[in-house]
Formats: structure tokens, C-alpha cells, sequence
């Protein structure tokens, strides 16, 4: 089987204008969302506490909210179904720091007379550590941006490392912006999202990078629109291939993985979507308007090889003991 | 020419599959021994909490153990000392009698890290004694540390199954319970972790013992007196010096006994210096009440007849077996000498935890089959070798856990089910590749050849990339995070094992095959002239 036939070439690069202006428009809606709607930070990165409650049939939902919030601790506190009408949820901001009884011992209590249920989660997490634990994914993110700066760097040229990540960057504030649009709770697991489609986005785009890298090298063609049309059309069925197994298997997770992971799934699969696209349509104009130049690549090249020839010959020489 | 079906990778790849194979099996045969894969909390259920350690406590009651032993001093050597005060930024107290003063600083200066600071009035000094911000660091440190050993200690005795205790960062302790099943254990095991464990014999004030109703804590404490609770009767209070004559720090050992009435209580011993000062105390103070205080409730205050002498005490007060047997254990592994407070708990119920593996399992089996079969329809045999693969990677993933001891999380299973997406992805490059040289007419041989080193740039760049990401998530991540670290980055390095280099040897011993093959199309899913 085959999607895009054997050899055709695409000229991704005639339309590079219409697609980057897509993204613009994309990221600009992103973050007037952020702006506005912000992030719906959940309990690891807010602190607070959780209870879910399980029923052994439909959760009384009024009766639970008329006995939590009746105690002026619990006022604030949202209770909505979880899954199933079989089980709830119990959110408020507060937290105590007392070990021995802490505010799930006081919503049990305060359940009593609710019904057959039991409590399968309790969740407190203080202001402080959610705090850190924002400070730290934080952290964790620029770290492993600059990390894979520095490799692509490296490896190829600092415009492709440049490219590289604003794609990156695109991606993640799109995932962000449908994140917000959607008022997903934004908890550990969401992050952890968040740095796999860097990753992912990543890996796309550097095998169509490596892709016009061997182009250049290969080539007589001194166009970098062709070299780079030609390479993402050869990269293309891989791409969409990836993407199409990551994309199914990550929607199993949403679909089947449970309540507790929608989070994290949500933000993957739209992180897929964008990655994807970014790959094939934004990272590579940019090498462009970067002011990306063949020529100078090819010379860079020519002139490290050279180098390196003359230093072996030097060390040829200086092993037979002619200097 | 004939071509040999064995070649080292093949060789290789067969072995690691039989090693993975052989090293999962125990986590998925409940019943076989070997190293079993480990299930974190969040899938087996249990108790996670993030303990803080409370440090200025461990200042105060520093400072107060500071003016115990000055007050033992000055009793016994009969020097006159006024208003001794611990509090949390030092130990304050008036020398009346100045001639005094070389005979008491000279016991102060054995006590070590701390700074001597004195006011002189006509004939009294105002001492103020502080500790040295060395002195203070190496006080809170040991504290954490004491805490650590302390709650390990009680959760040892306690008899759980597998407790991690382990000091997190500067100032916390990670606590996790996963053999705590239902709500009554928690609880316990909270209440152990909790109780301070903090027992003072302490003197009864008996000149103002009738004002105690009437007395605020602010004018008891301007007497050096503090208000105490009775631990049976909430409003019985017992006026008591604030000084302790001696504190748990000097308990040898606490045992659960019987009294007459077959009540449990529980006997302790003291160590010499304890039994010293404690007899030296009663000898003085027969007539007078003694309070025996643990965790600031007043648990008896019988009145002194006689010297006690042997070190020894009990502790009556109306407890039910097991609390006894936890206070034991508590008063056994020590005090905590600051106090802990809970900064985070997750508290997973086992049904919840086992609904989470069922959903996750359905996910991954799904997800996995539909990334078989895909393969399969869009390449042909190529796509059942890539398949073989992946199995093998998962089996990998599996075995290298159990074998490390990590621990299976629910991010971490939902890292496996990313990894089923993404360790195609080399197999996908590489078929791509050993395509386009077929189209372009190249010699099957060829074109496997020439594929596989063609694609490894792209697949080693991607691959690094991500191993990056993974160990900057592992290295900053927390919690989840790290777990979903663990499994993407075995999974991503197994690929290169099972995806490059596997594949690569299972195309190589059936190369004679695939060239006597006449359609292609069968192989690597494409027509070719």
C-alpha cells in the first residue's frame, strides 16, 4: 500500500506564505485564549484538595453538595460526576497540614448518611509544593529546550536548531491555546504532555531536516526551495505514517484509558496534530527566512573536510617523521 | 553464491529476545519467582504523602533542654537563679546573686555552640543565652534526620509491608505506604507517623495549683508556668512549670503492661543521668505532684511519697490496648524532635488503582493491535517483521524493569503506549528508504543495505533527541513524570536494539529468500519492474 504514489515532489514552498499565515493566526488565537481564558491549573500546580467518592449506584449530587458545602470550610468546594453518574468528584482549594487528620477525614465525615460509597482517592496537595512543582516543570522544559538546542546545533547548523525549536514553539503554544479553549485541568500529567510534544515535534522535524541536509550534499541543485520540496515530499509518507500510528494509538488511550489520563491524552493528541503539521509545513520556511543559504553550507562543508584532510596529512607527515 | 542464515545480529536479536522473554515473565505469572515488575502507588493503591519537618520546633525545644540543665544545675548547687524562660530565640534567666557568676558561667560554657550574652544590673546579671547559627543549621539538620530515622523506626515496628521513608530535598520526607489498605489503617499509620512522642516529667506549681481556672496562659507563663490538659478530661487543667525536670530524650525503653485494674499501661525505663536527676528530684519534692506528660497532655500527676530511685516510671491513662501498643512503639524509636506537617498526600483506594491497570491494559492491547495490523496492511511481510520488533521491544521494556526494580505508573503506562506509536517510527524510515531504492531499480540486497544505512542518521538524530527530553524530565521531573520518563527512555533505547538492529538481522538471514522471491510486492508492500 501506498498514500502519496512513488516519486512525486510537492511544492510545499509556493504555499509557504498561506501555511505560516495559518499558523500565525493559530498562535495568535492561542494566546488572546491564554490571555483571557488562561490555564485551569488543577490541584498539583494550585494546591488544594481532591476526594473522589465512588457510589454503588447513582451519586446523590445535590444531597452531596448541600452536606459539603454546608460546613464553611468546604463553601467553595465543586462537586461534579467523574466518568460515571456512579462517581464524583470533591474539589476546593483549601488545604490543612495536620497528618493526622487531614480535610479527607473531614469529608468523610461530613458523607455520612450519603449512602453506600467508598473513597478511592484523596488528594492534598499545599500551596507550597504546588508551587514548586510548577517552578520545577518549568524548569524542566527550558532545560530540555536548551539541551536539544545545543545537539541540533551541533548537528546540523544553528538555523536548523533555531528552526527546530520555533516549530517546537509553535506547537506547544497551540497545544497550550486548545488546552485552554477547553479548560483541561492542567496537573503534572498535562505537562508531562507538553515536553512529549516537544520531543515528538522534535523528531519530526529533525528527520526532514536530516532529509535536506543529505540533500544538499547530494545535489548539484543549488535552489533550496527544490532541495527543500523535494525532501519533505520524500520524508512525506513517513511523517503521516508516524503520526497516524501515534495519533491512533494515543486516541485509544483517550478513549479507553480512564477518566484519570484524559488530561494527558487531550493535550497529545492535539500536540500530534500541530507537530505534524509544523514538520511539514512550518519548520522549513523557516530555514529559509532564516536566511539559510546553500552556498555558504556547501563552502562551510567543503572547507571543514579540507581542513580535516590537511590535518591528517599533517599528522601522515609527522608519523613518517618529515616535520 | 551461498549466503549463511546466521549473522550476528540475528544471533544478537534472538538472544535478547529469549533474555526479555524470559526476565517478563514473572510480572505477567503472578505465581513464578524471579524479579517482578513493581506497581506504583497510583496502580496499586496506597499512601503517598510529602512530610515537612517543622525545625523552628527543634530550636525551641533545644533551647528548653538548654534551661533544664541549667536549672538542675542551679538547684543542686544551690545558686539562685529568677525567671527562667526558654523561648524560640533563647534561654533567658536573672543571676541574683552576682559573686555566682564564675561558678555558673562555667557550666554554661560546657554546653556546646552557644553565645553568652549578660546585662549587669547592682548585684544581678540578665544572662541571655543563644546558639550559634552553626549551632542552629546542625540542630535542624539533625532534626530532619532524627525524623527520618524516627518515622522509619515506627513504621518498621508497625508492621507494614514494604515502607519507604526516604528525605526529600532540604526539608521533607517522602512517605509511602503501599500496603495500607483500608480507611482504619491509614489512619493508624497516620497517628503513628504524627505523634511526637514528646514525653516531659514535669513539676506541678503547687503555690498557684488552686489558680489554675483562673490563670491565663500569658500570666502563667509570666510565672514560668504553663497551662496543661488533662489527657482523660479536656477541662481538668494542671498548672505545671514550664522547665521539664527531664524529658523522653533520656527513656531507654517503653514497654506495654498491666496494672492492678487490668488496665493497659506502659513502663518505661530512663537512662543513669535520668534515673539521677529523677531521683534527686523526688528526693526533694516528697509530698509535692509530679505531672507525666506526653505530647502536652497531662497523663497523671501522683503526688511524690517517697525518692524514686531505678529509673523507672509508667504511664496510666485510660488507653485501649493498641493505642498503648502504638504509644510504645512511638516512645521506643524516639521523639520527634520537631514536629511534621503534611505538605502533600495522595491516598489511592486498591479498586481505583486496579481500574486504572484495566483501562490502561485495554488501551495498550488496542492500541497495539491496530498498530499491527497497520503495519502489516501498508507493508506487507515488512511490516510483520517491524511487528516482531515492537513485541519484542515491549517484552524488553518489561524485563529491564523488573530487573532494575523501577516502578510501573500510570504516566508510565501511558509512556508504553506511546512508545507502541513511536517505536515504528524507525521501521517506518527505514522501509521508506529500502522503497525508494527499489523504485528506483537497485537490487533487493541492495536496497536493504542502502536503506538501513541511509535512514540511520534520521533514526539516531530522533532518537537522541528525545533520550534528551526523557533524562531532563527524569532529572527535574516529579512524581508521574518520572515514571513516564523511565519507560519512554527504555523503550527508545530497546528500539534501537529491536527496530535497527533486529530487523536489520532478520532481513539479512532471509535474504536468500526474499531475492528468489518474484513479487515484491508481498515484501515491502510496493509494485517494482
Amino acid at each position: 500500500m501506498e498514500i502519496f504514489g512513488g516519486n512525486k515532489t510537492f511544492d510545499f514552498m509556493g504555499k509557504s506564505k498561506i501555511f505560516i499565515s495559518i499558523s500565525i493566526v493559530f498562535i495568535l488565537i492561542s494566546y488572546a485564549l491564554l490571555a483571557t481564558k488562561g490555564l485551569n491549573y488543577g490541584l498539583d500546580f494550585k494546591g488544594g484538595t481532591l476526594v473522589q467518592v465512588k457510589y454503588d449506584k447513582k451519586a446523590p449530587l445535590k444531597k452531596i453538595r448541600k452536606v459539603i458545602t454546608a460546613d464553611k470550610l468546604f463553601k467553595n468546594a465543586t462537586i461534579t460526576y467523574f466518568g460515571s453518574p456512579n462517581e464524583v468528584i470533591i474539589r476546593f482549594t483549601t488545604s490543612s497540614t495536620s497528618v493526622k487528620e487531614d480535610m479527607g477525614d473531614k469529608v468523610r465525615k461530613l458523607l455520612k448518611g450519603t449512602g453506600n460509597y467508598e473513597i478511592r482517592r484523596v488528594d492534598i496537595v499545599g500551596p507550597k509544593v504546588g508551587g514548586e512543582l510548577r517552578e520545577k516543570g518549568l524548569m524542566a522544559a527550558i532545560l530540555s529546550i536548551l539541551a536539544i538546542l545545543v545537539y541540533v546545533a551541533f548537528r546540523f547548523e544553528w538555523r536548523f536548531a533555531v528552526a527546530s525549536v520555533l516549530a517546537l514553539v509553535h506547537d506547544v503554544s497551540i497545544a497550550l491555546g486548545a488546552v485552554s479553549l477547553f479548560q483541561v485541568d492542567v496537573n503534572l500529567d498535562t505537562l508531562a504532555a507538553i515536553l512529549t510534544i516537544m520531543g515528538y515535534s522534535l523528531n519530526d522535524t529533525i528527520i526532514v531536516f536530516d532529509r535536506i541536509r543529505e540533500g544538499i550534499h547530494d545535489t548539484k541543485k543549488y535552489n533550496l526551495f527544490e532541495v527543500i520540496n523535494d525532501s519533505i515530499s520524500k520524508t512525506l509518507s513517513r511523517t503521516t505514517l508516524t503520526s497516524l500510528t501515534t495519533f491512533f494509538v494515543v486516541l485509544t488511550l483517550y478513549l479507553f484509558g480512564g477518566e484519570i489520563i484524559v488530561g494527558f491524552s487531550f493535550t497529545l493528541l492535539i500536540g500530534i496534530i500541530v507537530g505534524t503539521y509544523s514538520s511539514i509545513f512550518v519548520a522549513s520556511p523557516l530555514l529559509k527566512w532564516l536566511g539559510f543559504d546553500i552556498e555558504e553550507f556547501k563552502r562551510r562543508i567543503a572547507q571543514k573536510q579540507k581542513e580535516k584532510a590537511e590535518k591528517e596529512k599533517m599528522r601522515a607527515m609527522y608519523e613518517r617523521g618529515t616535520i | 553464491m551461498h549466503k549463511s542464515r546466521w549473522n550476528y545480529r540475528i544471533v544478537i536479536f534472538i538472544f535478547t529476545m529469549i533474555v526479555g522473554l524470559v526476565l517478563s515473565l514473572p510480572s505477567f505469572i503472578p505465581s513464578m519467582k524471579g524479579p517482578k515488575i513493581q506497581l506504583g502507588l497510583d496502580l496499586q493503591g496506597g499512601l503517598h504523602m510529602l512530610l515537612g519537618v517543622d525545625t523552628k520546633e527543634a530550636i525551641k525545644s533545644k533551647y528548653k533542654s538548654i534551661a533544664s540543665s541549667i536549672k538542675y544545675f542551679s538547684d543542686d548547687n544551690d545558686i539562685i537563679i529568677d525567671s527562667l524562660r526558654a523561648k524560640a530565640d533563647g534561654v533567658t534567666f536573672v543571676l541574683l546573686d552576682n559573686t555566682e557568676e564564675k561558678k555558673i558561667d562555667k557550666m554554661i560554657k560546657k554546653i556546646p555552640g552557644i553565645v553568652i550574652n549578660k546585662k549587669r544590673d547592682k548585684d544581678s546579671i540578665v544572662y541571655k543565652i543563644t546558639m550559634t547559627k552553626k549551632e542552629i543549621k546542625a540542630t535542624k539538620e539533625y532534626a530532619i534526620k532524627q525524623a527520618v530515622d524516627t518515622i522509619r523506626n515506627r513504621l518498621d515496628q508497625f508492621g507494614l509491608s514494604e515502607p519507604t521513608v526516604a528525605r526529600q530535598g532540604k526539608e521533607k520526607i517522602l512517605v509511602e505506604l503501599p500496603g495500607i489498605k483500608t480507611q482504619a489503617e491509614e489512619q493508624r499509620a497516620r497517628e503513628l507517623i504524627a505523634k511526637a512522642a514528646h514525653l516531659q516529667l514535669m513539676a506541678v506549681d503547687e503555690k498557684r495549683a488552686d489558680q489554675v481556672y483562673t490563670l491565663s496562659k500569658d500570666e502563667a507563663a509570666s510565672y514560668g508556668d504553663v497551662i496543661l490538659k488533662s489527657a482523660r478530661d479536656d477541662k481538668q487543667k494542671y498548672l505545671v512549670k514550664e522547665v521539664p525536670i527531664l524529658d523522653g530524650s533520656m527513656l531507654t525503653d517503653a514497654k506495654v503492661g498491666f496494672d492492678q485494674m487490668n488496665q493497659p499501661v506502659i513502663n518505661f525505663s530512663l537512662n543513669s543521668e535520668g534515673a539521677k536527676i529523677f531521683g534527686d528530684f523526688t528526693a526533694k519534692s516528697v509530698g509535692k505532684h509530679l505531672a507525666i506528660v506526653l505530647d502536652n497532655k497531662v497523663y497523671s500527676a501522683p503526688v511524690i511519697r517517697e525518692r524514686i530511685g531505678g529509673g523507672s516510671g509508667q504511664i496510666s491513662g485510660g488507653f485501649t490496648v493498641q493505642e498503648a501498643h502504638d504509644v510504645a512503639i512511638a516512645l521506643r524509636s524516639g521523639a520527634l524532635l520537631a514536629p511534621v506537617k503534611l505538605l502533600e498526600k495522595r491516598s489511592i483506594g486498591p479498586s481505583l488503582g486496579a481500574d486504572s491497570i484495566k483501562a490502561s491494559m485495554i488501551a495498550l492491547v488496542s492500541g497495539f493491535i491496530l498498530v499491527v495490523l497497520f503495519m502489516i496492511i501498508y507493508y506487507g511481510y515488512a511490516g510483520v517483521i517491524a511487528d516482531i520488533a515492537l513485541i519484542v521491544n515491549l517484552f524488553i521494556i518489561v524485563a529491564v524493569m523488573a530487573l532494575f526494580g523501577a516502578t510501573l505508573t500510570l504516566p508510565g503506562m501511558a509512556g508504553i503506549v506511546l512508545t507502541v506509536g513511536m517505536a515504528v517510527d524507525a521501521n517506518v524510515i527505514i522501509n521508506e528508504r529500502i522503497r525508494e531504492l527499489l523504485r528506483e531499480g537497485k537490487n533487493v540486497s541492495i536496497a536493504i543495505e542502502k536503506g538501513y544505512s541511509n535512514a540511520m542518521s534520521a533514526i539516531l538524530d530522533a532518537n537522541i533527541t528525545t533520550l534528551i527530553a526523557a533524562v531532563v524530565l527524569y532529572a527535574y521531573g516529579t512524581g508521574p513524570i518520572k515514571g513516564f520518563a523511565v519507560t519512554m527512555s527504555i523503550g527508545i533505547l530497546a528500539s534501537m536494539l529491536t527496530a535497527i538492529l533486529g530487523t536489520h538481522g532478520v532481513y539479512q538471514s532471509l535474504m536468500p529468500t526474499i531475492e528468489r522471491a518474484k513479487k515484491l510486492k508481498i515484501w515491502f508492500g510496493i509494485k517494482v519492474k
